[in-house]
């Protein structure tokens, strides 16, 4: 089961060489001696047996099966799914059982995979490090004093120690490539709209996407597949054929023009996550690419235009957790300062409520985002941030005019250790550094593996894509996954 | 009226668009059903769930701002509209801000019989939002939160300052619904909340040469046509006596917000925001643009079909009507003006029609609290029953007699005629006979004719009766009168 991809699981499935119920019995014992990694938030044995044992059977009676059939999927706890916690990291919603599944969800459903757990993330999806969540950081897989990234740290790490063949994450603003980089596996933020948010717990509605982990492009295209798609409940949500993913992946590309961004590789930048991209551009070079230096020049004004658009967005996205009709609701409501007894019960309700139920980090981005958006301050801050994510967009325009993908690195550094960065909350937004403008301007972004530090932390690439092409993202990608063995290779993790 | 002032009042009016589903989402909007019980995840506000606009709703809003003559605008957005209060269960509202669909317009006010009304009141925007959820505050200290109502597609029509007075002010709403219900956009029912108004209301008062404007107070809670007079008729005064008591003015004072209480016909302030409300506006992030086309435009301006202002004129111009029967018709709705408008036509005898259905068949639905649509005479019924009256098979008298039995039956007028005997007397003996008898039983009318001593048409009229009597109404009253005339000239020659 080690070194396990979906695909190889689903040939041996579907061949009959192993039941679905046996290989989800192997991945809840290997859970169950992973515990200290803090990867699931919930896990239910039963229910997972349970789907597992409906597949084998519909397989015996000659039941067409889905394209994931009896596959294990982590779920980031960030996506609804019907009577099961979806607590989104937070004490705010600990006890909220949603009627509803996210439309991933059906999706996954639909195509057989069996829903395995809820994964650990930052509270709300806001963080880079996983160490915002009500429920304990989740530890690195390969080296458990580090973080795994954030705020989907749980997902990645689900598929870095081989807890689940794949999983999916949300992308807010580098939530699924910053881990994927830090956990040494390939993880992909699709095009705003490609995959519906029905069901995604807000963020920054904007800018969040939902996506896959993976050890290998071939089962991030296979489950880029199954969850992309128009879907009538999502009014973002775009309604353009989804290609073959898995189908075309080992096509070489029609081009190979690959873009360098000047901005991605200047201070901040870890010298060994430095060479080990530089070492990624020269074997595409030798794969016969052709190499040039594009200029992203707003790419500076993207950690603050979204430290702006993102909490602006989530300020408003998260009022409606005041206790009133769902959400934590405090027990105790008194006074506690000079003050407050001037105030109407109401009020000091949903003041306790949400004093409780959210963590500090979240609680920092409301008041930015209630600041951002306030009478007086919204022309200087918010609306300056839209035209700089417009500035943003227009760049990558400009730059793939003359080239299909751009690459640089994913994370400026590779996974930092626990605890270092909390007390410092802009060093913690640089980790986004290089991941955060494909999401304010929509584009499709991957992170793969490309190497390992000295001290054995893996390294992550990131590509980049105009909007809508994931196919040739992917393909692009798997010319240096051919090259390399990057992603075979595992954490040794003591089990 | 010679008030040294003028009074400036604009309208804010909120109105449910009737659609089978919410303006976000797909949950159903009947009214009157439980708490709580027409709600669904997406209006609940519940995590995750995100709005997806109802075109049909849009549709409807469109229509009325066309109806209206707004300008439509090629490119819409909806924007959040941040605030908290337990009815509002995202705690934000979504809503249109800087760029509603729909600018300017205008609606005239039609004249009333004393001569007022007449005007038009300007439209300064229309825009689109949701309907929030219902407060209720129970005993105990607790507050009850029903949200049926919430993300009901909720059309803001903001009218200009170009109101004058109560009366226009009221004139303006009412024919405000009836357009909105000739376009079967709401059914503006005041007592369900599915027409709600505010009202803006300040002086201009005219001293030494200058005009001081007081502070402009909003007052909200107006349910019913008559509140909406009330109201400001004694706001209008109460500010008038109150800057006479100090003076102050528009500059002196923001404004302010005060209730109106119905029992005891007074407005109330209502308790003040301490600060400004900040709204904190911006783009909803899960809702794309709106651009509306040409194409779409037209489609929806041909559904508009006829609206009560130009019915009133064609009822004028085409039927010979006038302006008070061409309302009277018109104000109760477009399936009233239909059922005239077919009985004219299939009669010819317009006012007679419209008399008919003035006299009969109102006061019948309006007895019965029935709809139109519910009464049991169709407009072909009641205008063949209209052309054998005109016909000379019955006579007036009959002809409501037969009406009656219909309404009670829901038989044609043929088949009451046979089975009932109606049967107008034409024989000129039979009356001959009758007319002689009238006479011959009351002398003291003969009498009173020849000395004078009474009104000879009052005479002739008593006369007249008898003779129905005594032939059982049954008389033509063409022939009675005649007879009559040619006996008593004889008489009394």
């Amino acid at each position: 089961m080690n070194n396990a991809t979906a695909a190889s699981l689903l040939a041996k499935l579907n061949a009959g060489e192993i039941r679905s119920e046996d290989l989800v019995r192997q991945y809840l014992d290997r859970a169950e001696s992973l515990k200290r990694l803090n990867v699931f938030v919930h896990l239910d044995p039963e229910r997972v047996l349970d789907q597992a044992r409906a597949i084998d059977a519909k397989r015996r009676a000659g039941e067409p099966v889905g394209a994931l059939a009896g596959v294990p999927v982590a779920i980031k706890d960030v996506l609804c799914v019907t009577n099961e916690p979806t607590t989104c990291g937070s004490r705010m919603l600990k006890s909220f059982r949603p009627p509803y599944d996210a439309t991933v969800i059906t999706k996954l459903k639909d195509a057989g995979a069996i829903l395995f757990g809820k994964t650990n993330m930052d509270e709300f999806a806001m963080g880079s490090s996983t160490e915002n969540s009500a429920y304990g950081p989740t530890l690195n897989p390969w080296d458990e004093e580090r973080i795994p990234g954030g705020s989907s740290g749980g997902s990645a790490a689900a598929v870095a120690a081989d807890l689940a063949p794949v999983s999916l994450g949300s992308d807010t603003g580098g939530s699924i490539r910053q881990p994927a980089a830090v956990c040494g596996i390939v993880g992909l933020k699709p095009t705003y709209g490609r995959v519906s948010r029905y069901g995604l717990i807000a963020f920054a509605s904007s800018l969040d996407q939902i996506g896959p982990f993976a050890h290998d492009l071939a089962d991030a295209a296979l489950l880029l597949k199954v969850i992309s798609g128009h879907d009538d409940r999502d009014a973002t949500s775009v309604d353009q054929a989804v290609p073959d993913y898995t189908a075309t992946l080992d096509k070489p590309p029609g081009s190979l023009r690959i873009g360098v961004a000047r901005e991605f590789f200047g201070e901040g930048l870890d010298p060994e996550v430095e060479a080990a991209v530089r070492e990624a551009i020269r074997i595409y070079e030798k794969a016969g690419a052709i190499i040039e230096e594009v200029s992203l020049p707003n790419s500076k004004y993207g950690v603050p235009a979204y430290y702006i658009v993102a909490p602006a967005e989530c300020s408003s996205n998260l009022a409606r957790y005041d206790g009133t009709i769902f959400g934590h609701r405090a027990e105790d409501w008194s006074p506690k300062y000079p003050g407050e007894e001037n105030l109407h019960p109401l009020v000091r309700m949903m003041m306790a409520s949400r004093s409780e139920g959210f963590g500090p980090e979240v609680k920092r981005r409301i008041m930015l985002g209630t600041f951002a958006l306030s009478a007086g301050y919204a022309d200087q801050y918010y609306n300056q941030a839209l035209k700089v994510r417009r500035l943003i967009r227009n760049d990558f325009d400009e730059a793939f005019k003359k080239v299909d993908v751009i690459l640089g690195p994913t994370s400026p550094s590779p996974a930092f250790k626990l605890g270092e960065r909390t007390a410092d909350p802009l060093a913690m937004y640089l980790s986004d550094i290089y991941t955060i403008t494909a999401n304010l301007a929509g584009i499709p972004g991957l992170s793969v593996p490309c190497g390992l530090t000295k001290s054995n932390l893996p390294i992550g690439l990131q590509l980049l894509a105009p909007a809508f092409a994931e196919e040739n993202l992917l393909r692009t990608a798997r010319v240096f996954e051919r090259e390399t063995d990057w992603h075979t290779r595992r954490p040794g993790l003591a089990g | 009226m010679s008030h040294p002032y003028d009074v400036i009042i604009g309208l804010e009016i909120h109105v449910q668009l009737q659609t089978e589903s919410k303006m976000f989402s797909w949950c159903g909007t009947e009214f009157g059903l439980p708490p709580n019980t027409q709600t669904d995840p997406v209006s609940l506000g519940m995590p995750g769930t995100l709005p997806v606009m109802n075109r049909k709703a849009f549709d409807l809003a469109l229509k009325t701002a066309l109806a209206l003559h707004a300008e439509i605008a090629p490119f819409t957005k909806w924007d959040r509209k941040n605030y908290y209060y337990p009815d509002l269960p995202k705690n934000y509202q979504i809503s249109q801000y800087d760029l509603p669909f729909s600018l300017g317009g205008w609606l005239d006010i039609p004249e009333r019989k004393d001569g007022g009304g007449g005007g038009r009141c300007g439209l300064t925007r229309v825009h689109l939002e949701e309907d929030t959820g219902k407060l209720t505050h129970a005993a105990g200290g607790f507050s009850e939160v029903d949200l049926n109502r919430a993300g009901i597609p909720l059309l803001e029509i903001v009218g200009e300052p170009d109101i004058r007075n109560a009366a226009d002010a009221r004139g303006c709403l009412e024919e405000l619904r009836l357009t909105l219900r000739y376009l079967g956009v709401s059914d503006c029912e005041m007592q369900e909340g599915s027409l709600r108004c505010d009202a803006n209301v300040n002086l201009h008062i005219h001293k030494d040469g200058q005009k001081i404007a007081t502070p402009i107070v909003e007052i909200k809670n107006l349910n019913s046509f008559r509140a909406v007079e009330k109201a400001l008729n004694y706001e209008v005064e109460r500010q008038y006596a109150k800057w006479r008591e100090d003076g102050l003015t528009i500059k002196d004072s923001p404004k302010t917000t005060r209730g109106w209480n119905d029992a005891e016909e007074v407005t109330k302030p209502q308790r003040e925001k301490e600060t400004a409300a900040d709204y904190r506006y911006f783009p909803e992030p899960d809702l794309v643009p709106v651009v509306v086309d040409e194409a779409w435009k037209e489609r929806v301006r041909a559904s508009i079909g006829e609206l009560p202002a130009a019915r009133r004129k064609r009822f004028e111009s085409d039927y010979e009507l006038s302006p008070y029967d061409a309302n009277v018709l018109v104000e109760q709705g477009s399936d009233v003006a239909d059922y005239y408008d077919a009985v004219a036509k299939s009669t010819g005898e317009f006012k007679i029609a419209s008399n008919w259905i003035q006299q009969d068949v109102l006061r019948t639905i309006k007895d019965k609290k029935q709809s139109i649509a519910e009464f049991p005479v169709s407009p072909e019924a009641l205008a063949d029953l209209i052309n054998r009256v005109h016909r000379g098979e019955l006579n007036t008298n009959q002809g409501r007699e037969v009406l009656g039995r219909m309404i009670e039956t829901g038989d044609s007028a043929e088949v009451v005629i046979e089975i009932g005997g109606y049967k107008m007397v034409s024989d000129r003996d039979d009356i001959a006979t009758a007319v002689d008898a009238a006479i011959a039983a009351n002398p003291q009318a003969l009498e009173d004719l020849r000395k004078g001593k009474k009104k000879p048409e009052a005479v002739k009229g008593f006369l007249r009766g008898q003779v129905m009597k005594q032939t059982g109404g049954k008389a033509n009253p063409a022939v009675v009168g005649e007879l009559l005339e040619a006996k008593l000239a004889e008489l009394l020659a």
